[in-house]
């Protein structure tokens, strides 16, 4: 089997062992969707548009899961990776300790996908919410808003001295994220400031509702949140330490 | 052919020296013992024979490479045991050897390398609910499941009890038997004793001896005593007169007399002219730990031999 391959398969293994994680990063969004469905449905709204709250409420549930992977799962197994001397070990074998990232990343990023087919699914066939109307936009959109996240979760490994502290920082980011994705109230009720900060913080909310209620995400946003990608991945790949 | 050349290696952590000038080679197909007390520096020089650490001074070959500019290279030629070095909680010992012979491009029979660890019982366990010993075991089977010709392994039986250590060292001994060559890290005396056919004996940094377990102990000359309960008097003088004789004590109705050197022959052939039985004879032989005690007390004679 190949090194990569391999490397994300025991990856897998380990993050099913882990049900709370998943069952958060996966499950999670939808359940969410399904409890307060019934009570957000409602009909359609003049003040919002003429959308319904779960229109709008829906976009804002990916960052759970985005959240969950990025900001606590990918800093927190690195952060203890190498606490344990799991990257070293692994630098004294053909595979870069790199590749161990790389595995992670990647199935991180295929988990969230798996989260946001159902989350899309149970939306759509349970509260009528439309399949993203601009897939295009919806795609770059989320690529990006990920992207950005998991470049922060990169970042809080390579900084964070231990997993605890690891912890330590991505417990109260991982609320923030929440709180400006719109996760505990939807977004149209937050102050307008805290709105327009939520666009543009990873992994920009705004984007991934316009693009699936059919609006053309805004490019300014967009081109932040790839900023912070770059910017953000390029800092965390210079300060990480595999031991 | 020597398969790792170390010269003049000297690492520097600041301004401290923790390994000065230390040269040694390792030929192929041996044991070779790094041996010393915590802090003596021999972390520091397998590390940096490994390609984990970059001398400042000095230089490396193993297989005739470069450590840190053929890193890529050698990677998949040494299999390397580190101190410190755990696994995912999670990962079972099947997995973690799927997952590590999937980074080599021929790797050994997992099948047989579980058999002759003694792991076959503990392959779907996880990592964090293996013993010591399991844990030490598939460390071991980790470095040698890409098919190495060195072996380095750093404290492998360290917190491993009698019987564990007695079963890992039986399986190094099965390692060089396949023809790896064996770089073995440890402060256990006996282990070094036991296993390895050379040892460079390290204190502050440096290389205080280098020779066989045998050449250390017979060179650093360490005290060695008899006890016995002679069967006619005999007196402290005519002991004490002997060559190599350092002092002679009486304990309850016994005789201990402590030298070094050729001190039990000359103290039995006395005892033989004279006619004398010694009952209850105790011989309290030199090993590689009184060797290394006696070298690391007398800076001279460390000067000496090294």
């Amino acid at each position: 089997m190949n090194a990569f391959r391999a490397l994300v398969v025991v990856e897998a293994k380990l993050l099913f062992r882990d049900p709370v994680t998943w069952l958060a990063a996966v499950v999670l969004p939808s359940v969410v969707l399904v409890l307060f469905g019934g009570v957000f449905a409602g009909g359609p709204n003049p003040d919002l548009g003429g959308r319904r709250w779960i229109d709008l409420f829906v976009p804002s549930l990916v960052v759970i899961t985005i959240g969950t992977l990025g900001i606590q799962t990918l800093p927190g197994r690195l952060a203890t990776y190498r606490e344990k001397g799991v990257l070293r070990r692994l630098g004294t074998t053909p595979v870069h300790p790199a590749g161990v990232l790389a595995a992670q990343l990647a199935l991180y990023a295929a988990v969230s996908i798996v989260a946001l087919v159902l989350l899309i699914t149970v939306a759509h066939v349970g509260y009528d919410v439309p399949l993203p109307l601009d897939p295009v936009g919806y795609v770059a959109a989320y690529l990006l808003g990920m992207g950005a996240l998991f470049a922060v979760g990169l970042l809080i490994a390579a900084v964070a001295p231990s997993a605890r502290t690891a912890t330590a920082i991505a417990i109260p980011l991982f609320f923030a994220v929440m709180f400006l994705g719109g996760v505990y109230m939807p977004r149209v009720l937050l102050p307008e400031i805290v709105q327009r900060i939520g666009d543009v913080t990873p992994p920009g909310v705004q984007g991934l509702q316009d693009a699936w209620l059919g609006t053309a995400p805004q490019i300014g946003p967009l081109a932040v949140l790839a900023l912070i990608t770059v910017g953000v991945g390029a800092l965390a790949t210079r300060l990480f330490r595999w031991e | 052919m020597n398969v790792i050349e170390v010269t003049g290696l000297t690492k520097r952590y600041d301004t401290r020296t923790v390994v000065d000038k230390v040269s040694f080679s390792v030929e192929e197909g041996e044991i070779f013992g790094i041996l010393g007390p915590n802090g003596a520096g021999k972390t520091t020089t397998v590390e940096s024979i490994a390609g984990l650490r970059r001398p400042d001074a000095g230089t490396i070959r193993v297989l005739g490479l470069d450590p840190v500019h053929d890193r890529p290279r050698l990677r998949s030629m040494v299999g390397v045991q580190l101190q410190e070095s755990e696994l995912p909680d999670r990962m079972t010992v099947d997995e973690a050897l799927t997952l590590f012979a999937s980074f080599y491009r021929n790797p050994t029979d997992r099948k047989a390398l579980v058999g002759e660890l003694g792991l076959e019982a503990a392959r779907r366990t996880a990592y964090r609910n293996l013993s010591g010993g399991q844990k030490q075991r598939l460390s071991i089977a980790l470095a040698l499941i890409g098919r190495p010709r060195v072996a380095i392994l750093d404290e492998l039986s360290t917190g491993l009890d009698p019987q564990a250590r007695r079963e890992t060292w039986q399986l190094i001994e099965s390692i060089r038997d396949r023809g790896v060559t064996v770089l073995l890290v440890t402060h256990l005396m006996e282990e070094a004793q036991r296993l390895a056919d050379r040892v460079a004996v390290f204190a502050d940094g440096r290389v205080i001896a280098l020779d066989t377990p045998a050449a250390i102990v017979a060179h650093a000359d360490p005290e060695q005593r008899l006890r016995f309960r002679p069967s006619a008097p005999v007196t402290d003088d005519e002991l004490a007169v002997l060559p190599d004789v350092r002092r002679v004590e009486r304990v309850g109705g016994q005789v201990v007399v402590a030298g070094t050197g050729n001190v039990v022959q000359n103290v039995t052939s006395l005892l033989s002219r004279r006619g004398i039985v010694a009952h209850e004879l105790r011989i309290e032989q030199a090993t590689l730990d009184d060797a290394y005690l006696a070298l690391t007390a007398s800076p001279r004679t460390a000067k000496e031999l090294a």
